[in-house]
Formats: structure tokens, sequence, C-alpha cells
């Protein structure tokens, strides 16, 4: 029988979920006409779909409980009753965020595609309503088998969008990041399945009070990760991320870097830390070590890029890797401070895709030296383009600073070596971002298509105003949103350390 | 003497002869008329498979039960939708002769008396019917080089494996005295009564078998049958024989071998392997998309064998709801690639699939829904089909099918997502021709099946479970 135990009344959660499907539907069966008249209608169709999925996930944003640790708005369904397996949803601090981010973004993005888009916009429309249900339902799900449909369904218009809009190596990044995630994401099924086995359910809240034994741990650990990791991206496991954000179309790298990048970091928050604490850890140094490798290495090699995409998708990785020192610390620093710059960094690593996107319709390359100067024709441009690479690049002030500084307390209570090594990404950051926007935006025009380009357009600015709100507010006011976030939280690293003393007691008593 | 329980195979012979003599007495053109009468056929047999009257029949020899009844729909199901294809193409290719659907029909009698063998002659019988009518459809475009070809390599390579299957069957009758499977059982129960000689006939009869489902290493014939039979009839071989093969083995397995798993278990496992391990890499190279499916069935049928190597209940239940969304999906695929005709004749080239997605949306989803269940990609149906039988075969401790399995259906999907970028991202080729209506019926709605199986799965997990209650008590 549907339970709904839901302060608004109503599955809101399934709504948001599966709206953009209907959205997507409507699109593929309603629209008639020439071709032309069916592209605008079905950027105007998505845009509405998308928005009226923002208003309803506002209702998330203002009817939460932030006291509450645990999952809310829930919806429990009959599924497959044979294997004990429901279509449950709900969100709790961790999730509730991530599903308002994805649903920003989504029509931001169908917004910065509106002229970028010229062909197949039928597709691409419905390509990424489906792909907003995949993210929100991901989020949404505390069913494990929920969890990994949704998680691995994104896959496919990922693909598609990669593949069809992408640029001239598409085929080869789509296929890529196809094989790659896919590969990892099997080996998590097998630990589900062995789970499932284990505690006779795939109800993630039960999940997470089950005792699974260190032995046992040890290898649902290492499948998990072989899964996250990939998506997070960690070093060595990066390598589709920068041909994926390269080849993909603007609307795809922002979301590739805003929301899908965070699937692999929730997934270590939502199963490995919480499911296998003893796991995580026996594994956190190893973790540590290669995020620190992540934020160094990515960041010097970000350094040398010439192509603006390639630079800032290797700077998302070294921006993930203290993402993945913040979770395995174990404190409370630590993981808000993880959370945190997951939610910066959607926002900020997207505006920089998006900031990309604009010069590159307008001249068509991505290429640094192609560009120089820019601030004398773009002077609204290089101010958007200022405020976020200071974000990015974390300056006090702006949203990028508070997880940055949050996760290096964190880590000093861990190791004073971690939190230096992982605070240098906010040096080498400065370091590559502050080259690139001189190289961009300062000096003077050399290239002589650049003397007629024009600054931002109304829907451009359109497309910016939220981000750039958020980035400040985030910055700012930091408390509006960690609050959300704080009492899940804090519940969860003491199970963490319930669960680690448990463990020794055992130990103690069996020697 | 029961024979109330054998009425839609009664039926259904009774109506094969006479549409036959229809067939021979009319003067005009009676493809269509048979072809009909056929389907309805199956229609009539399949509601009075649904009247569930079980039991045992003629001494028990025949045998009707949940079992049987869940693998006839199926049979029927594969069957009828091979023969809905079949019309336009065979018209479209000059071979259309109302013989065609008799022998489906035929074949499909033997399939039915498989899934209800209840001793081993029984099984023999139906086998030997069922093969006879294929012999002679994998040939039926006889000025067709490549489909002679196919029918003898079929006719030799299938007698060879019947000829085993013969040959293992004499040895258990020798060794137990006995060729009722349910006596087999309740002899075995006694570990004194498992004679070497007797396992020695359970290989062969292995064997037999795993050359009927194309199990690596007795699949050498399914490219180049699959290749070479006019597309209908490949339709047919991927799906209705292959549930009724796999039926069988099922059946002999867990009824009357099943307290013998520990002897034949491990040589499922490495069948099972080698078919998920063969199927997925032999599969990269192919460029001629029937032969890329005849591969991805032998991948699909090693994925099946892992619930009968768990050799339990949950495993059996996880290889039925396999066979299910297998012939579903596979049936559509098929269904898209009878799609694939040029200026009147049919191509087979990946390539030719180029830019689809432009040229005909539709058809192109279908198939990009197709493949991506194929790959087993979630929210398709062929996702769950993967996740039960892991599901099984982990609660059996098969650690090592399950991994492997996993791998290789990431190295499969590397090929199924080919399609999908032939379709979508390479520029257009010519246009097809248009499609005839039954075809894009059964694309749909197989296409539906697929896609939408997540929100429905318990009817079909339900009588999963029901039918393989039967087996493994």
């Amino acid at each position: 029988m549907p339970a709904l135990t839901n302060i608004a009344g109503f599955p809101i959660l399934s709504l948001i979920t599966w709206l953009p499907l209907v959205g997507a539907l409507i699109i593929a069966t309603m629209l008639r006409g020439d071709e032309e008249t069916v592209a605008t209608n079905a950027r105007w169709a998505a845009l509405w779909t998308s928005l009226l999925v923002l208003v309803l996930s506002l209702v998330l944003w203002v009817s939460f409980d932030q006291a509450d640790p645990g999952f809310q708005f829930n919806e429990s369904v009959i599924w497959m009753p044979e294997f004990k397996v429901g279509y449950k949803m709900g969100v709790d601090g961790i999730s509730v965020l991530f599903v308002l981010l994805s649903t920003l973004l989504t029509p931001i993005c169908i917004l910065s595609a509106w002229d970028a888009i010229k062909v197949k916009v039928r597709e691409f429309m419905m390509s990424f309503l489906i792909l907003e249900t995949m993210m929100v339902g991901m989020f949404c799900a505390t069913d494990f088998v929920l969890f990994y449909m949704f998680f691995e369904g994104v896959l496919i218009p990922m693909y598609l969008i990669i593949g069809i809009w992408g640029g001239p190596r598409r085929v080869y990044a789509a296929v890529k990041f196809f094989l790659y995630t896919l590969a990892g994401s099997v080996l998590m099924l097998l630990a589900l399945i062995a789970m499932w086995v284990q505690a006779g359910t795939t109800d993630i809240a039960t999940l997470m009070q089950t005792a699974f034994s260190p032995h046992m741990q040890t290898w649902l650990f290492l499948a998990f990760f072989a899964s996250f990791a990939v998506k997070v991206p960690m070093w060595p496991v990066h390598t589709w991320l920068p041909d994926a954000h390269v080849e993909a179309p603007t609307a795809g790298s922002v979301i590739l870097a805003g929301v899908l990048l965070k699937m692999g970091a929730y997934g270590f928050l939502r199963f490995s830390v919480p499911m296998l604490p003893d796991a995580s850890t026996y594994f956190a140094p190893f973790i540590f070590s290669l995020s620190v490798v992540a934020v160094i290495y990515t960041s010097l090699v970000a350094l040398a890029q010439e192509d603006m995409k390639k630079l800032i998708a290797y700077s998302s990785v070294a921006h993930m890797g203290v993402v993945t020192i913040g979770i395995f610390t174990f404190n409370v620093q630590g993981i808000s401070g993880a959370l945190f710059q997951m939610l910066s960094h959607g926002i900020v690593a997207s505006s920089l895709f998006l900031v990309v996107g604009v010069v590159y319709d307008r001249i068509h390359t991505r290429e640094i030296a192609r560009y120089g100067g820019l601030g004398d024709r773009m002077p609204g441009y290089a101010l958007v383009f200022m405020l976020f690479m200071m974000a990015s690049v974390g300056l006090p002030g702006t949203a990028g600073f508070i997880g940055e500084f949050l996760v290096i307390i964190g880590s000093l209570q861990v190791n004073f070596w971690l939190a230096l090594l992982g605070g240098m990404g906010m040096i080498l950051g400065a370091a590559y971002m502050l080259y690139l926007y001189r190289r961009i935006i300062f000096g003077r025009i050399t290239h002589a298509d650049l003397r007629g380009i024009l600054d931002l357009s109304t829907r451009e600015w359109v497309v910016f105003a939220p981000l750039i709100a958020l980035t400040l507010w985030m910055g700012i006011y930091p408390s509006s949103f960690t609050s959300y976030f704080d009492a899940t939280v804090g519940a969860m690293v003491q199970h963490h350390t319930a669960a680690l003393a448990a463990t020794t007691k055992l130990a103690g008593i069996v020697h | 003497m029961n024979w109330t329980l054998a009425l839609p195979e009664i039926v259904l012979s009774v109506i094969g002869l006479a549409i036959l003599i229809f067939g021979v007495l009319r003067k005009q053109d009676s493809t269509l008329a048979c072809t009909m009468f056929t389907i309805g056929g199956f229609l009539i047999a399949g509601l009075l498979v649904l009247t569930r009257t079980y039991g045992y029949g003629f001494h028990g020899q025949f045998v009707k039960d949940a079992f049987s009844s869940f693998n006839q729909i199926l049979i029927l199901s594969g069957a009828a939708i091979a023969t809905i294809l079949a019309l336009d193409w065979n018209k479209q290719e000059g071979i259309a002769r109302f013989e065609f659907p008799v022998l489906m029909l035929f074949s499909t009698v033997g399939m039915m008396i498989m899934a209800s063998a209840g001793s081993l002659m029984t099984l023999y019988l139906g086998l030997e019917l069922q093969s006879l009518a294929l012999y002679v459809l994998a040939g039926f475009a006889r000025d067709n080089l490549r489909s002679s070809e196919a029918a003898l390599k079929y006719f030799v390579l299938s007698g060879l494996a019947s000829g085993l299957l013969l040959y293992g069957i004499s040895l258990i009758y020798g060794f137990s005295g006995t060729m009722d499977l349910a006596a087999l059982h309740d002899l075995l129960v006694q570990p004194s009564a498992a004679s070497p000689g007797l396992v020695v006939g359970i290989v062969f009869v292995l064997v037999g078998l795993a050359f009927k489902v194309s199990a690596v290493p007795f699949h050498m014939w399914t490219p180049d049958v699959y290749e070479g039979a006019p597309t209908p009839v490949t339709v047919f071989f991927a799906t209705a024989p292959k549930v009724a093969a796999m039926a069988l083995l099922l059946r002999v397995m867990g009824t009357s071998f099943a307290s013998l798993v520990g002897a034949w278990q491990v040589l499922v496992i490495i069948v099972s392997i080698a078919s998920m391990v063969l199927g997925a890499f032999a599969a990269i190279g192919q460029t001629n998309i029937k032969r890329l499916m005849a591969y991805s069935s032998i991948g699909h049928m090693g994925y099946a064998l892992i619930g009968l190597s768990v050799g339990n209940a949950a495993g059996v239940r996880g290889t039925l709801i396999y066979m299910v969304i297998y012939v579903f999906m596979t049936a559509g695929t098929f269904g898209c690639i009878l799609a694939m005709r040029r200026k009147g004749r049919s191509v087979e080239q990946i390539s030719d699939l180029a830019g689809l997605g432009t040229n005909d949306p539709a058809l192109a989803l279908a198939l990009a829904v197709f493949m991506f269940s194929l790959a087993g990609i979630p929210l398709m149906s062929g996702f769950f089909a993967k996740l039960y039988i892991f599901l099984a075969a982990v609660q059996g401790g098969l650690w090592t099918l399950a991994i492997i399995g996993v791998l290789t259906s990431v190295v499969g999907a590397f090929y199924y997502i080919r399609i999908i970028k032939v379709m979508y991202f390479d520029a257009p080729a010519e246009r097809f021709d248009p499609r005839p209506v039954p075809l894009s019926f059964v694309v749909a709605g197989t296409g539906l099946f697929t896609t939408f199986f997540f929100l429905f799965p318990a009817p079909v997990v339900s009588a999963a479970q029901a039918a393989a209650a039967v087996l493994f008590r």
C-alpha cells in the first residue's frame, strides 16, 4: 500500500522526479509542424517543465525539517514483493540540497542551450529532461535497487548528449564515458546484491543500521570504491572526465560538472561511510593519498592546459579531491565542508563552463591563445568571469571559500600534512585560474575577430543572475545552507564513532 | 491415460493438419490465410495452456505443471511473433508459401512437447519434431546459397547433437533401468544409485541440450545459421527453440538429476562462463548484424545458464525470468533488423544503420531501447533479467560466475552501444523502405514491454516463481 509520511501531504518527490519524464513524453508525442516550429516549441516546453519542477522543489526547501536527521517526505510503494524491494523515496539533509541543485541547473542548461543547439532540438530537450528525472530520482531514492537504476540510468541520456551534440571527438569521449562508468557501476551491483542477500532488504535506512562483518566490509568497500571513484572522479581513474567535458556541448558540461560529478561523492556519503564504517576507516589513508595526488597533480596539469574547458575539467578533479578528503575525515567539519564544497563546486564549476560557453558560441574555439583583451569589449562578461574565477579559487565571501576552509579544519584534526597538502589546492587553484583569466580578459586584442565581439545578452544575464546570487549568498551567509545538513551529518558522525567503538569492543572480547 | 492433458498439443497438431489440407486444396495463393490460421492456432493453444489443467498423463510420459505452462506460453509468443514478422518479409523476398507457417506450427508443437516431457523418450520425440521442421525452415529460401548452406550445416551438426543426446539417454536407461524423469529422481535420492555410467550419460545429455541452446563450446553452428537462414527464421531460431531447450535442460537437471548437482554443476558453470566470455568478445569484430545477434544470443544463454548452475529453485526462477525478457527484446531487435530494407532488398551490415536516428527516429528509438536492454542498462528490462540472475548466483555463493558475468556485460555493452553510435552519431545513409504495419506493431509492442517492464515486474516474477517451485523439490 502507498505509505506517505510526509509534510507536503502529496508524493512530492515522485512528482519532482517523474514530471520531467512526462515533459519529455509530451515533447516526443505532441509537437507537430515544421522543424523550426517544433524546435521552438520543444525549447519552451522543456523550459516550462523544468521551471515547474524547480518551483515544486522549492516546496522541499521551505518545508524541510532541519532538525530531523532522518529521511523526510517518505514515500513507499510495494514494487517487487518477492524480493522485498520497494519503490521508496525520501530526502535527508545530505540529499535535499542536491535535489535542488539538479532542479536549478536543468532550466539553466536549457536556457544556455537555447541558441547553441541547432540540430535535433527536440531530442536534445528530451534527453535533458530524462536526465533530470534520473538525477533527481537518484538523490531521492531510499531503496538501493531504485538508487542503482537511476544511478546507471543517467548514462543513457548523457551518452547521447555527448555523442550527438558534442565536438569533433565526441564519439570517442561518449564511448569512453559510458564504458568507464559502467565498468565501475557493475561491481557496485554485486556489492548491492551481496548486501541484499546478507541483510534481506534493500532499504537504505535499514542497511545503514545493519552491521556487516569487517571482512565483508572490505570487499564491499572496494566494489563501491570502483564505482564511486570513477564517478567522482578520483585520480587515476579521472581520465574520462577531461575528454567528456571537452567534447560535450556547454549544457552537457554544466550538468556533468554540476551534478554528475557529485554522484560519486554522494555515493561515498550515502553508502560507504555509514554502512561500512570499519572498512572506511581502514581505507581512509588510501583515499587521502589518492585525493592529495589528485589535488596537486591535476592542479599542475590544469596549469599547462591550452583548452579552457579542459583546464576547468582538471580543476574539477582537484576540487573533488578536496571533497573526498573531507568525507573521509569522519568529523563534522570535514563532512560538512565536503558537502558544502560539492554544492559550491556544483554552482561555480557549472558557471565557469557557462562562461566558456559564452565565448565559444561567439568565436567557436576554446583555445586560450585565441583570446585576450576581452575586458575591453566585454566588461560585463569580465565581471561575471572574475566573480566565478574568484569563487573557484576560494576567495572569502564566495561559495568556494567555506567548503575548502571547513575541509582543511576537518583534516587538521586527522593529520597536519594532510591538511597542508590538501590546502595546496587553493594556492595552485589561484595560480591556474588567475593565469587563465589574465590570458583571456587582460592584455590587448590581437585577433581581429575579437574586435566585434558582443557583451552578454539578456538571456545570458538571466542565466547567470541566479548563479551569481547563489555564489555570493553561499559565501556570505553559509548557514542558510549548512543548517540543512547539520543534523544529518551530526548523526552520521555519531553513528560512525559508535560503530567503530562496537567493533573495537568486539575485537577486545575476541582477543 | 489422461489424454486431455495434452489438449493444447493435440489441438494445435490438428489445426496444423487442417491448414495443410486447406493450403493444398485451395487453388489461389493461400499464404495469408494459412498464416492467419496458424496465429489463430497459437492463440487457441495458448488459451488452452492457460486453463491450467495440471497432472501426469500417458503413464507419466507427459507432464503438465506450472513450469510447462510458463514455457509453453513463452514458446507460443515467440513463435507467433516470428510468424507475423515472416508474412511480409517472405512476400518481399519471393519465398511466400503456405508451408512456411505450417512448418512453424509443427516445430512449435515439438517445442511444447519438449516443455512438458515427463520422460527421456518424450523429450527426444519433441526435440526431433522440432528439429525436423527447423531444418526445412532454415533452408526455406532454397534458391539462396547461404540459406541452403545454413540448413545443411544445421542439419548435420544438430543430427550429431541428437545422436549424442540419444546415446546419453541410452546410457542413463541402461544404468538405471528407467527413462521416467520422476522415477529417475526417486532412484537417485540414494547416492549409491549414481553409477559412473549414469554420470557419463548425464554428461552426454547435457552436451546434446547445450548444443540446442547454442552454449559454448557447442555454439559453432549459431553464427552461420543465424546469418544464412531467412531473417524471420532467425527470429524463430533465436526465441522459441532456445526457450524449449532451456526448459528441457532445467527440467531434466532440476527434476531427475537434482540430487547429483555436485556432479554436473561444475560443467554448467564452465559452459556458462565460456558462453558469456565468447559472446562478449567474439561479437566485437562483427560487421553483420545477424551474426552479431548470434554471438549476443550465445552470451545471453551464458547468463541464463547461471541460474541453472546455482542448482536451486531461486536459480531456475532467475533463468525463467531471463528467458521471458530475452525473448521479447531479441524478437524486437530482429523486428528492427527485418525493417532494414533498401530498394526492395534486405541489408544486414551494421553500417547500413548509419543515421537511422535522423531518417527514422521511431525505429532508431526502438532499436536503441533494445540495445540498452541487451546491454543490461537499468530501466530497460534487460537489467532486471541480469539482476535476478546475479541475485541467485550470489545467494548460491557462485561469486566467480557473478563477477565474470558483470565484467563480460561491460564488454558486451561496448558493441551494443556501438550500434547506437552508428544510428545516432554517424552521418545518415540512405533511407530504408517503408516498414510493413505488422512489423511496426511487433516492434512497438516488444519495445513497450522492454521499456516498462520495470513498472510491473510482479506478474512475470510470480509466474516464474510458481514455475520454478516445481523443480528442485
